[in-house]
């Protein structure tokens, strides 16, 4: 993971609002995306990122607030007066046009001779691994081989920033996981910051610096892909990034940047405020939440690393590699999920058994 | 065993429809000026005849300026309200365009009259140029409804890319929409023209003195002897009408195949 603090910014929103009618799709969007960087916009479906990818493009325009492209306002310069290119969802492959035209789309005003036009053509379909695919009719293209024409007809115009709508939906499984480690290295290559609309988490935490996670409208979180996922401010952003377990708790103590707390079916623990307690201080009950590979169960003779509680196995999902097991903590109505590795010679555990649970008070996670 | 009844009827629908068309050929070619059997024997007599007649050179020529201004004029405002009811959402769109499709369920009669008494309040002289009037409001609809499918099946993103690429609405319009378009506007070009030819009603109502192939037609009927050269420009008529709606539906399949659009139907 690169360090992108000290990189300067590319774009910023202040406080950007959209409405189309009624309907309020970003309600005050205030962020920057620094020069260089991998970001990603990640949000379930409606949620505002798309919208607010078009912003940048210049395909929507906004209902008030200001959007920043490399510290110039752009309000009312058109999407052909932008220093962004983006890859579309559908592609937007020119069915009419060969591989090459189609890359080669953007140069039409380009004052190079024709000659110097058609090696950046060469060069682009190169960086994508489209070598000799330059004559093809693009109509006759696979899935996977549209997308690299539409990254080579951005990426040819070396833009300032790249946009991607959710680039790698339409692919197969095993295509877009090489494609994203693609798409790394070629972000890694050119260094023009990439802009990425993703609704698969996974995708999102695989390849971007910073993520920032849109409900309704609005950001809900905005850290790196670590940062998200071990200390996500909201329920919200823990359920849709990985899994959280949640326990109900209570504060006992707070002081001197600890705090502690008695949770269902884990006891008294302390936690580092700085580091383990997230999102704003409310009055009334908290919320202990820890990820499903933090706590184990101990088979036999073996020992808590840490602190250890009874639960009794609910259901159990085996997935070849891993066991996923449900477990109820005594004192606790709800199961947990636990993720186990499964290890050659560990038996898969039955439904009903009563087990050990082994967990650190150093994985747990406060919501306030 | 079961009657194939609905074999029977299509089979039976099928011979009425088409068994006057062909009897045109059949008779274009017997060498007798009595539409009878049993035929007389080959002749192609009458196809010289045709084409010595003045008259009909004549009408020929005017029906052809009319159909070529016809469908040019038809296609070109049928490109705008199919890209206008595509593209754009406005107040009213919905009755606007209900309005322009309007004249392909009316009664011709009916909008015949009715542009007779425009132009003859207004005083606009019966000519080549008011059948042209008339046929436009009639073909109209025709180019809109072809033309929207062949807009329709455009993807949006195609012209935002064009757009994202450097090109402004102009360029963007004949780089990208209007060669993916221009299979739908050369069909509907084809079945404007098609429909313009065999326009009657407009043609005798706006058409003063001027004679054009069908209004001539009608006009030979009258005169027995002249019945075979009718029959004869008849098989040549629905020749050349085949030959461009077959041309016209080529195009539009074509249009479909290179965009990889779904096919949502046509009028062949």
């Amino acid at each position: 993971m690169t360090v992108t603090t000290d990189k300067p910014t590319m774009i910023e929103f202040r406080d950007v609002h959209k409405y189309y009618g009624d309907y309020h799709a970003l309600r005050g969007i205030n962020a920057t995306i620094k020069a260089g960087e991998f970001f990603s916009l990640l949000g379930p479906s409606g949620c505002g990122k798309t919208t607010l990818l078009r912003t940048i493009a210049g395909f929507e325009g906004i209902s008030s607030g200001v959007v920043l492209i490399d510290g110039k306002d752009v309000a009312g310069i058109p999407p052909n007066n932008r220093p962004t290119n983006m890859v579309f969802q559908s592609y937007a492959i020119f069915p009419h046009l060969t591989v090459e035209q189609n890359v080669g789309f953007g140069l039409r005003k380009d004052p190079r001779s024709k000659e110097d036009k058609a090696r950046a053509v060469d060069e682009a379909l190169a960086m994508v691994g489209l070598s000799g695919y330059g004559k093809r009719a693009a109509h006759a293209l696979s899935g996977g081989q549209r997308q690299r024409v539409a990254l080579a007809r951005a990426l040819i115009l070396k833009p300032k920033v790249l946009l991607l709508d959710e680039p790698l939906s339409a692919l197969d499984k095993k295509l877009r996981e090489n494609m994203q480690v693609e798409l790394i290295k070629l972000q890694r290559q050119v260094g023009i910051t990439f802009i990425l609309v993703t609704h698969d988490q996974e995708e999102a935490l695989v390849m971007s610096d910073r993520i920032a996670v849109m409900f309704e409208g609005e950001i809900a979180q905005l850290d790196d892909p670590e940062t998200l996922y071990r200390l996500p401010k909201t329920r919200a952003v823990a359920n849709f990034i990985g899994t959280m377990n949640f326990l109900p708790a209570k504060i006992i103590a707070e002081g001197a940047g600890k705090v502690e707390v008695e949770a269902q079916g884990f006891g008294r623990v302390i936690l580092d405020e700085q580091k383990q307690v997230t999102g704003q201080t409310s009055p009334g009950g908290c919320t202990i939440g820890f990820r499903p590979e933090t706590a184990t169960i101990l088979f036999e003779g073996q020992n808590a690393p840490d602190r250890e509680s009874m639960a009794t196995v609910e259901e159990v999902v085996y997935y070849g590699d891993m066991t996923y097991y449900d477990v109820r903590l005594d004192g606790t109505s709800e199961p947990m999920r636990l993720s186990m590795r499964n290890t050659f010679g560990r038996p898969v555990l039955d439904i009903g058994t009563r087990a050990r649970i082994g967990w650190s008070p150093g994985a747990l996670v406060m919501f306030r | 065993m079961k009657l194939p009844t609905l074999r029977i009827y299509t089979i039976a629908y099928l011979i009425f429809l088409y068994a006057p068309i062909i009897i045109l050929p059949i008779f274009a070619f017997n060498n007798s000026t009595a539409v009878a059997f049993p035929l007389q024997g080959f002749t192609t007599q009458w196809f010289g005849q045709v084409w010595a007649d003045p008259a009909l050179r004549e009408a020929l020529k005017n029906s052809l300026i009319v159909a070529v201004s016809t469908s040019v004029l038809s296609t070109f405002f049928g490109i705008l309200a199919a890209r206008a009811s595509t593209r754009y959402s406005f107040p009213g769109s919905g009755p606007v365009l209900g309005l322009i499709m309007l004249p392909m369920v009316l009664p011709e009669m009916i909008m015949a009259m009715a542009l007779l008494v425009v132009f003859l309040s207004v005083g606009i002289p019966l000519s080549l140029f008011t059948i042209i009037l008339g046929d436009v409001l009639i073909c109209t609809p025709f180019a809109v409804a072809i033309l929207t499918s062949a807009f329709q099946s455009l993807d949006r993103s195609l012209e935002e890319a064009a757009q994202d690429l450097g090109e402004g609405p102009f360029s963007t319009f004949y780089l990208v929409i209007l060669p993916l378009v221009m299979p739908g506007i050369i069909s509907a070009t084809l079945i404007c023209f098609t429909i313009s030819i065999d326009e009657f009603i407009i043609a005798n109502f706006l058409g003063s003195g001027q004679k054009l192939l069908s209004t001539y037609i009608f006009g030979q009927l009258r005169f027995p002897k002249n019945v075979p050269n009718i029959m004869a420009l008849g098989t040549i008529l629905v020749g050349v009408s085949i030959a461009l709606l077959s041309l016209a539906e080529f195009f539009r399949r074509r249009g479909i195949a290179k965009t990889g659009a779904k096919d949502t139907g046509g009028f062949l």
